[in-house]
């Protein structure tokens, strides 16, 4: 008989589950009212270096918008219909009482929805700071690279003016180690499923890396090597199954029941840019530095993932998603952007001509964070399938 | 471009027309003459640069704007869709790219030469990093610049923002424009340059001033857009331009002294009834018809935001010849676009109680996230601070899909049903008092 998921997975796949779309963030208040100097700061996606906020005390919370989990009803009345839902969903969290107990917030400068809403926290008044985090386009050290560093020392100023809280070196190389070993986890669990993809569907993937965004990386690391030591175990059978990678979903994050669909019309999702601010930095950063802000900031200029927050000039996106089909042994690419969202969806057509002229198969779709339905989705995600079944 | 104020001749307008000509015409000849041509975008223009290193400025956003006044726009938008971009984006990039797909032809009708530089002044809109990275891949080879200009998220310019704005200027801006142009910045050049932007600056504001008188001798909006345009359109620091707002300064005085109203399409205004403050850009596919519908009911645009796209000099920012790079600097990071919300908010409130507006407007632009989002807060906050009636519209710049007249006019008569209710209880109150 064939082996089944272990049990106890399915129970750390539950807790992640809960954690992931818990909209009051019960955990991470949990977290803060155990001392008075831990702090709460809320982030945007996509990006920002969650190690300085734990260098600081501070939990890094990431605020992904309210999904298909919330009833937005003041929301739609501080966005016109052709703005994209994401920001909607956090302004009415945002007025409801979601997000009190947050002492800061972040809006990394990925898009004008993102940029405007910092000014709308500052005009309603939500959190001792709401800071744009204006990373630089420019990726020379001296130039782009001294600018992060500066908003890096604002945060940490922000932070320090609240709970008095002074980073040491030690401290920046201790937070920096944990989440070297939180982003070593999250890539091992995206290995393993790119040889057994059958072992974890994507949506449990999901749940896994969203729950990371609002508890402490300490708790995520802990559960991340049960998960992987589990994962580890050889079960479940692999299905006649097409691999994908899917691209466009870096911001507002579509429904479970899209992602769901796009696995059951027979597809392995083997890479993806959901929650991509968890996996942004590729690779380590220097835990033993004298100057560890520094590690952060080259970190940034140059093992930063591909993104459509930034200006790719002299390193493409396109062959940079060519190059992830390849490394992930993937048929084809779901481009898969949230309506109304200009990053995302003025990357495409260079995305796909790129995929035509490395002969890689695609489709593409647009999704709200709260669509509904997926009937369509699924039928063409499964006649997409098919087709590249019937050719590979 | 069809000039509304053609009809009535004068001189400013003349001049501007002479100007604009000219550029055309210095276009077309561009590469026969081996002049540079550089593609940038109006906000955080760096025009001076490209001037006095003898270039010659072209930009998409105007070349858009102009296919939509000449109603080519739709066309051009769903030959980008077929391409594969989105019906939810901005139309401005749409329009521009299906121009390119269709011979880049300019509003004389010839063909815009390709450009030696995309200049991409990334200020106040994330869309423009997309723009370029499109044309980028429209013009393969092409010499790339890209300045990025930080937001005032904090409501002000900070030393370290100006230090990496002088930093890219010094070190990668202008030698690579230096390599295009072939030749050094002449900085004694650039700082005669920049004097004569002052001047223009201090002309400009002066001419928006005069819509405080009552009535206004201008609109500052839909004529506005034409008297911004040397300013915008790649004559900031060129002695032509000294002159134009020289000549326009005086003639708009001419008229204040007078008593006149605002010139339109169709002849003087005869009656301020309304006088408004507007927010957003203008819809460019139908602009007389939604201009009409203003003047038709007598309201004036006393101030308005849209202006100031291309810079705010009316709070008091002046380029400075003795500090070019850092006064470049604070130019780009003082364009509206890239106030933060609190700010926008602060300037229109002000807009509103120096212009002694009557009501407050939004034209709320489907393309435009920079502008749009986060509107109906600044509505509200507006109509708590001020105390005036305000009113939202929707269209968008150069999509004729998303312009529906009779709704638009449908909703504006309702608003200035409104203002004029409000006018005739103040009236009595001021009676009663
Ligand atoms: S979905 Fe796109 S447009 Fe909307 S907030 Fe996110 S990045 Fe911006
Ligand atoms: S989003 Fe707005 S500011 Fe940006 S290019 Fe489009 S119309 Fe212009």
């Amino acid at each position: 008989m064939m082996k089944q998921q272990p049990e106890r997975l399915l129970t750390l796949l539950e807790e992640c589950k809960t954690l992931a779309f818990d909209l009051n963030f019960t955990y991470a208040k949990e977290w803060k009212s155990k001392s008075k100097y831990r702090l709460l700061v809320g982030y945007l996606p996509i990006y920002v270096p969650r190690e300085i906020m734990h260098a600081a005390n501070a939990l890094g919370v990431g605020i992904m918008g309210a999904g298909d989990r919330k009833q937005i009803i003041k929301g739609d009345a501080y966005y016109q219909s052709y703005i994209c839902h994401l920001p909607r969903g956090v302004i009415e969290m945002a007025l409801d009482n979601n997000l009190d107990n947050f002492d800061g917030f972040l809006f990394p400068s990925i898009c004008d929805c993102v940029r405007n809403l910092s000014g709308m926290f500052k005009l309603v008044k939500r959190g001792k700071f709401q800071r744009y985090f204006d990373y630089p386009q420019n990726f020379e050290k001296h130039i782009g690279g001294t600018f992060y560093r500066e908003l890096l020392e604002t945060i940490i100023k922000d932070m320090f003016q609240i709970n008095d809280m002074k980073i040491t070196a030690k401290h920046l190389n201790d937070s920096i180690a944990l989440y070297n070993i939180n982003r070593r986890l999250i890539e091992k669990i995206y290995d393993i499923r790119k040889e057994f993809p059958w072992r974890l569907s994507a949506v449990d993937v999901y749940h896994i890396i969203r729950a990371g965004m609002v508890i402490n990386v300490e708790k995520h690391n802990e559960m991340l090597e049960e998960i992987v030591g589990l994962l580890n175990e050889d079960y479940g059978e692999p299905m006649d199954n097409i691999r994908v990678v899917i691209s466009g979903s870096f911001c507002e994050q579509p429904p479970i029941g899209l992602i769901r669909s796009i696995e059951m019309a027979g597809c392995y999702i083997i890479d993806d840019d959901f929650m991509l601010g968890s996996r942004w930095i590729q690779g380590d950063i220097d835990d033993a530095s004298q100057d560890p802000l520094n590690a952060i900031v080259d970190a940034f200029l140059t093992q930063s993932a591909p993104s459509s927050a930034v200006y790719d000039y002299g390193n493409p996106k396109s062959a940079r998603l060519i190059k992830k089909v390849k490394d992930r042994n993937a048929d084809g690419v779901i481009f898969c952007a949230a309506s109304f969202c200009d990053p995302a969806l003025l990357d495409q057509p260079d995305l796909q001509k790129a995929c035509d002229a490395a002969g890689v198969a695609h489709i593409n779709f647009q999704f709200h964070e709260n669509t509904g339905q997926f009937k369509v989705i699924k039928e063409q995600t499964g006649t997409f399938s098919d087709s590249i079944k019937l050719w590979v | 471009m069809s000039n509304p104020k053609e009809a009535i001749k004068e001189k400013s307008m003349v001049i501007q027309k002479d100007m604009l000509a000219n550029l055309f015409t210095e276009l077309s000849n561009a590469k026969a003459n081996g002049k540079k041509v550089v593609y940038t975008f109006v906000p955080g223009n760096l025009v001076e640069l490209i001037l006095a290193l003898d270039m010659l400025p072209v930009y998409p956003e105007i070349n858009a704007l102009q296919s939509g006044m000449r109603k080519k726009s739709g066309s051009y938008i769903k030959d980008a869709e077929k391409l594969g971009f989105s019906e939810d984006v901005c139309t401005y990039v749409k329009c521009d790219i299906g121009m390119m797909l269709n011979g880049n032809l300019g509003p004389t009708g010839e063909k815009l030469p390709d450009p030696d530089l995309l200049l991409l002044s990334y200020t106040g809109c994330f869309t423009f990093l997309k723009w370029f990275e499109n044309l980028e891949r429209l013009y393969p080879g092409v010499e790339i610049a890209m300045l990025h200009t930080p937001y005032q998220e904090d409501g002000q310019i900070t030393d370290d923002q100006i230090n990496y704005m002088v930093k890219q200027l010094q070190e990668e801006v202008i030698p690579k424009m230096e390599k295009v142009a072939g030749k050094k910045m002449d900085y004694d050049r650039l700082s005669k340059m920049l004097e004569n932007s002052a001047r223009q600056e201090e002309l400009w504001v002066k001419v928006l001033e005069t819509a405080k008188n009552r009535p206004s001798p201008i609109d500052s909006y839909f004529a506005g857009v034409y008297y911004m345009g040397p300013l915008n359109t790649g004559f900031r620091g060129t002695d032509a331009a000294v002159e134009y707002y020289e000549e326009l300064l005086k003639e708009v005085t001419e008229r204040m002294n007078l008593g006149l109203s605002p010139v339109t399409p169709e002849g003087e205004m005869k009656e301020e009834k309304f006088r408004l403050v507007v927010e957003g850009p203008p819809n460019w596919t139908n602009f007389r018809e939604f201009w009409k519908i203003f003047y038709d009911l007598g309201a004036v645009i006393v101030a308005s935001t849209y202006t100031k796209v291309g810079g705010v000099y009316d709070t008091g920012f002046r380029h400075e010849p003795g500090k070019p790079l850092e006064s470049l600097a604070r130019y780009c990071m003082g364009v509206y676009t890239n106030l933060n919300l609190p700010q926008r908010v602060d300037l229109i409130e002000h807009y509103i109680k120096e212009y002694k507006a009557d009501g407050f407007l939004i034209n709320s632009i489907k393309s435009c996230n920079s502008f749009s989002a986060g509107q109906l807060l600044m509505m509200r906050e507006i109509e708590q601070r001020c105390e005036v009636p305000v009113g939202f519209i929707e269209s968008d710049l150069v999509d004729p899909r998303y312009f529906s007249y009779a709704n638009i006019k449908n909703r504006l008569e309702s608003y200035f049903q409104m203002l004029e209710q409000r006018k005739q209880i103040l009236a009595r109150e001021e009676a009663n008092a």
